[in-house]
């Protein structure tokens, strides 16, 4: 007990040390043995891909966002432990009662980097230049949905308005997607955009981009209108930005622990260890939205049949599955929606994983066990094949266990991989039984796009209260009373199976121990104002 | 000679035709297309289907697949292979800007795949120490059959990650080139030595090697000057070949060594089914080996002069 009490101490003198040699304090990365925050220096990191576009409006891969995300300001920002939208280059706004019109109050001095100053006028060039984005900026497009014109209310007020309820709408105004460039860059077309750039307001500007290769920013001097959540007000540590594209996850693995980049993007499980021995910092937060699991096309049967999917649902034992195949710190679904997304809630107790109450299910439901152990009903096998897409190197690993999982209860699962580019073409023609997949998304709104009969239904659900429940939490303004919607929304969902939650994808971040306070934004991507080297 | 080369050429053209046709066959038969490609990424098909569907309209790809068809070969036959769907940039643009790099790095391969795999050939087939001979003619067949991805990754592993000798990535420079540039000529290199040492051996013992010895010639003259003369045939042959070769193995060299290059191009536009850019990679690759091997036949006949043109356009030995 003494022993308990004196290391205690110990821990809080140095957690207060700590804090005041940071000047603001906080924890970030590398918190160990740093000193004072210091300005200057270039961060070399790599990541595994190019979008062959720099456009912010038009990029939806976190390996691109990292880079383009730091060219951009957005109308607000939202605070990752609470959800909250908080000022950015908003100083404030209004959101009608209807949901269905936005005002926002822009903070003055704002200018872009070529000189042209942020005005009312620009965040409505930006609004109307979204819808035709075209196939790459389905992303902004999609926030944007039902927009029906923005009015300058004077030089520093625009009101954004859309046909129908939108409350989704504001927490869009804190991603990267609906980023503001200058009045110019809207005036582009979208692959002008994507090749040569835009012009942003963002804490760093493009020094060059080639295909394949790399993306190097540097620092704009004179920035002074950081996000109200940013340690550090006024311009950037860092000196100069530098990504380079490795697509080999054992090179750029390499590439950190020899110092060859200072800082690498999706670490897998494999590389923890050798990361881990070699001093290198590993940073991991589970991605908002949608989390990784099959969802069920419920209109083909024998998915009809809500036993069936339930008895899924409840013969998947997450945990096992987290453990083994996911990097460490990987949660367990406990609801459609992951932990970090604002309006998540636990429904952990009602996604347990119970084998006999799955076989019981299936028992009710007619399916008898047959001589293989695979159940069987009117002379019908249990067998479902779910389609998967290489997306992410867990995909195979995570399905090849549910299989065995669900093959205990008498389900038998089939794997079929298609390429990524065939993915809509999937969801549209409905040719299939599950899908396994995730959206990253740091509003609950995701939920209706993905569950709602009114859009696209992908899933093929039924017309039930789910509907209303989903046009409501659109429609409302109040968050409190937004979430206690959103929370019977889950409940819905993880009652009737429509899909059955597995994992919270988790985005993982190595960084050489002389990197500090590179942080996780609201959407498990990075923001690099307040990241410094020293 | 004038006619053989206009019927060549006029081959050429069928091939590219046909390569163009084929390819275009195959990636229309793919479900999808590149519009709902674009449109999954990063949005995981949260997309609304109605705008993919105007989108697909505005890029043509909602017409029947013979009109597309004649829309882009009517287009291709003046230059214009249309824009990437990806990236919005003309096709040949993206192939004139990543050409260079893949020029230097196959090359590069190409020279160390001769120059390595020839001298191996000569000195194999020229020693007269048994075990030596062994040891080298055991080295094309391991050369064969190791993967050139495993070989670049030891490779990086070795000389950059612990030697820290070249960089580990990125198109800079000549010391960006070296790990690469050897990556990539290992399997060449084996199949150009397993070649001319086979065809090397097959003429030392042919008559003239007798009679050139028997008329006093040195060793190393009957080897470079009769016997490697005469057996340089199959291994241009075989050179002509490489060529297509090192261009597909550096899809692989140029994703391990994270360089841009029409390897990297290449992969990025079939995984985004990117069509236009698909096919303009396509026919660039047909037209390269088209030429390289028209060029590897006209040189037949300077290496052999009893190979000559006989009438009716085709090479004869007298």
């Amino acid at each position: 007990m003494r022993t308990t009490t004196a290391i205690s101490a110990v821990v809080l003198v140095a957690a207060v040390g700590t804090s005041a040699a940071c000047g603001s304090g906080g924890s970030g990365s590398g918190s160990a043995g740093s000193g004072a925050p210091k300005s200057g220096g270039t961060l070399t990191f790599a990541v595994g891909s190019d979008a062959g576009c720099v456009d912010p409006q038009q990029v939806g891969s976190n390996d691109t966002i990292y880079s383009v995300r730091q060219l951009v300001d957005s109308l607000t920002d939202q605070d990752p432990t609470t959800g909250k939208i908080v000022p950015w280059l908003a100083q404030s706004w209004q959101v009608s009662t209807d949901a269905r019109s936005f005002t926002f109050h822009l903070r003055p001095g704002v200018t872009f980097s070529d000189g042209t100053p942020l005005t009312a006028a620009v965040v409505k060039a930006n609004f109307d230049a979204i819808p035709k984005l075209g196939p790459l900026g389905v992303l902004a497009e999609g926030y944007l949905s039902g927009y029906t014109g923005t009015t300058v209310v004077d030089g520093y007020t625009a009101k954004v308005t859309f046909k129908q309820p939108n409350a989704q709408f504001l927490q869009a105004t804190a991603t990267h997607s609906l980023g503001l460039v200058s009045e110019a860059s809207t005036h582009k077309t979208p692959q002008q955009r994507c090749a040569q750039g835009i012009v942003g307001s963002g804490p760093f500007t493009l020094a060059s981009y080639t295909q394949n290769q790399g993306i190097t920013l540097t620092k704009r001097k004179g920035y002074a209108w950081g996000s109200s959540l940013w340690k550090k007000s006024g311009e950037a540590y860092l000196d100069r930005l530098v990504f380079k594209v490795l697509p080999e996850s054992g090179v750029r693995t390499g590439a950190l622990q020899s110092g060859q980049v200072d800082a690498i993007g999706s670490v897998g499980r494999a590389d923890e260890t050798a990361l881990k021995a070699s001093g290198v910092q590993l940073l991991a937060r589970a991605n908002p939205g949608v989390v990784f699991g099959l969802s069920a096309n419920n209109a083909r049967p024998p998915l009809t049949d809500e036993s069936v999917r339930q008895a899924i649902t409840l013969g998947i034992d997450r945990k096992q599955v987290a453990d083994t195949v996911f990097p460490a710190g990987t949660k367990p679904a406990t609801s459609v929606l992951a932990h970090t997304t604002p309006g998540y809630t636990d429904l952990g107790a009602l996604l347990a994983h119970n084998q006999a109450k799955a076989a019981s299910l299936l028992d009710a439901a007619g399916w008898q066990p047959g001589p293989d152990g695979i159940r069987q009903k009117n002379g019908a096998k249990l067998h479902l094949t779910v389609t998967w897409f290489a997306n992410a190197a867990t995909n195979q690993p995570a399905l090849e266990l549910v299989q065995q999982q669900l093959k205990t209860v008498g389900v038998q699962l089939d794997l079929k991989e298609l390429p990524i580019a065939q993915l809509v073409q999937t969801q549209q023609s409905g040719d299939f039984d599950l899908l396994w997949g995730n959206i990253t998304r740091a509003d609950p709104d995701i939920l209706r796009t993905w569950f709602s009969t009114r859009l696209a239904n992908v899933y093929r659900l039924p017309k039930t209260g789910l509907d209303t429940l989903l046009d409501d939490e659109a429609a409302e303004a109040d968050p409190a009373k937004r979430r206690a919607t959103v929370a019977q929304a889950q409940q819905e969902i993880a009652r009737h199976a429509y899909a059955a939650p597995v994992v919270e994808l988790q985005t993982e971040l190595g960084a050489a121990k002389k990197v500090h306070d590179l942080e996780f934004d609201a959407s498990s991507r990075i923001q690099l104002h307040d990241t410094w080297i020293g | 000679m004038r006619r053989y080369v206009i019927r060549r050429l006029a081959q050429a053209v069928g091939v590219l035709w046909a390569a163009y046709t084929v390819s275009f066959l195959v990636l229309d038969y793919l479900p999808g297309d590149p519009v709902s490609a674009m449109a999954g990424l990063g949005t995981e098909g949260t997309a609304d289907p109605a705008q993919v569907a105007r989108l697909k309209a505005e890029y043509g790809f909602d017409k029947p697949v013979l009109v597309q068809y004649a829309d882009y070969l009517g287009k291709a036959l003046r230059g214009d292979f249309g824009d990437s769907v990806a990236t919005g940039r003309p096709v040949t643009a993206t192939i004139a800007d990543a050409l260079p790099q893949t020029l230097e790095l196959t090359g590069a391969a190409l020279l160390l795949a001769v120059v390595f795999g020839g001298g191996l050939a000569l000195l194999a087939t020229a020693t007269p120490l048994r075990w030596l001979r062994q040891a080298l003619l055991s080295l094309p067949p391991l050369g064969v059959s190791v993967p050139t991805f495993w070989v670049g990754l030891m490779l990086v592993e070795l000389f950059s990650f612990r030697a820290r000798l070249f960089p580990a990535f990125g198109n800079d420079g000549l010391r960006g080139l070296v790990l690469p540039a050897v990556t990539l000529s290992v399997l060449s290199g084996s199949m150009i030595a397993q070649v001319l040492a086979k065809s090397l051996f097959t003429a030392l013992d042919e008559p003239y090697v007798e009679t050139a010895r028997a008329k006093g010639a040195g060793r190393a003259r009957v080897h470079l000057r009769h016997a490697l003369r005469n057996a340089s045939l199959p291994a241009l042959t075989v050179v002509g070949v490489l060529v297509g070769q090192l261009m597909a193995n550096s899809v692989v060299v140029e994703t391990v060594f994270s360089r841009n290059g029409l390897g990297r191009v290449t992969a990025s536009a079939v995984s985004a089914q990117d069509l236009p850019l698909v096919q303009g990679v396509i026919v660039f690759g047909s037209l390269v080996f088209v030429l390289v091997n028209l060029v590897v036949d006209l040189i037949y006949p300077l290496l052999d002069p009893r190979i000559v043109m006989a009438g009716a356009g085709r090479w004869r030995i007298t």
